[in-house]
């Protein structure tokens, strides 16, 4: 399709949205990424039943957390799409792609930074 | 099993705030099976106070590890040399558990991380509910397996009060009448005979009523 991507984000591949924990997200901030966003099947079509369903009540969950450590809620976001729809996956990594930059750096990742900075 | 409820991060971040070097210490017991206290709640607490102690520019400690049982030496005494690399540890155990901790080692702060609730079951996925009071002498068998003590808000012994009405509890129409409950199953179970059994005065003194309780096994101590 050569479809035009963002280039500042990782894939990371589950078998099922079912999969992904609120630790993987809470790590990956720890880990200093500035936002994840969680894609998964669309709902009804769950090859598992429910998977998709369980993690966006973990985005939920990890959100509320984030929100509370004061790294931002609105950092992590749960999209839906069926895997016919390139041209969607496309659109929603440059709408979070979009967001994140107005947001700015995650402040892990400044705190992070600073560190580097005054080590060195 | 003993149910506990995470308590908010927030109230955990203030109480942690002065302490550089913790230790979150889960429970691998009934902490766990309720998802309070688990290992699993264990990474994820360590976690969001590793990344709000970042946020705001502050270098902490933060480990973790999650012992098999806190309600007994064997497990406490794996931490033990561990012990003086932090300033004070969180304890995501139910309040036995943080209280034997902080018997055991008497000059770390131990702060808890959960409340404790009730003596309940699960009833249903997110759904825990109480089931006994632990009241130290159990009549289920007088009121077909289900509890005055801990499930009618009055504690009757002879119910039910004028207070139940279609089967459910004057103080909220969300909770059954225990009593309904009782006289349900006592029917079911071709007993309703006992139910015309009028039930003595209850001794109370083995309740919390009588002190802290303990009990003692001479048979199991050699």
């Amino acid at each position: 399709m050569r479809l035009k991507l963002p280039a500042n984000f990782r894939i990371v591949r589950v078998p099922c949205t079912g999969k992904v924990d609120i630790i993987h997200i809470l790590r990956a901030f720890e880990k200093g990424v500035d936002g994840v966003y969680v894609v998964g099947c669309m709902e009804g079509d769950c090859h598992y039943n429910e998977g998709n369903f369980r993690a966006r009540k973990r985005v939920e969950q990890a959100k509320v957390i984030l929100d509370k450590v004061g790294v931002g809620g609105d950092r992590v976001k749960m999209f839906n799409l069926s895997s016919g729809e390139g041209p969607l996956f496309a659109q929603y990594s440059i709408e979070m792609d979009n967001k994140i930059k107005e947001m700015g750096p995650s402040p892990i990742r400044l705190a992070k930074q600073k560190k580097a900075k005054t080590a060195a | 099993m003993i149910i506990a409820k995470k308590k908010p991060i927030e109230e955990i971040i203030s109480e942690v705030e002065n302490f550089d070097r913790l230790l979150i210490l889960g429970c691998n017991e009934c902490v766990t099976v309720c998802e309070a206290g688990g290992k699993k709640e264990v990474e994820i607490l360590a976690s969001a106070l590793r990344m709000n102690f970042m946020a705001k520019g502050k270098e902490k400690v933060i480990d973790e590890k999650t012992l098999e049982r806190q309600c007994d030496h064997e497990y406490l005494e794996e931490i033990r040399a561990n012990i003086d690399k932090y300033d004070a540890i969180v304890s995501l155990a139910c309040g036995v558990g943080v209280q034997f901790a902080a018997e055991k080692y008497l000059t770390m702060p131990l702060i808890p991380g959960v409340n404790t609730v009730c003596l309940g079951a699960n009833e249903a996925r997110g759904l825990w509910t109480e089931r006994c009071q632990a009241c130290g002498s159990c009549i289920l068998a007088r009121t077909g397996g289900i509890c005055p003590v801990s499930r009618c808000a009055k504690r009757v012994m002879n119910g039910p009060c004028g207070g139940s009405t279609k089967g459910k509890c004057e103080i909220s129409k969300d909770v059954d009448c225990a009593w309904q409950l009782i006289v349900d199953r006592l029917k079911a179970l071709n007993k309703m005979d006992d139910y015309e059994i009028v039930a003595p005065i209850k001794d109370w003194s083995t309740d919390r009523a009588g002190g802290p309780r303990t009990v003692t096994r001479e048979d199991v101590n050699i």
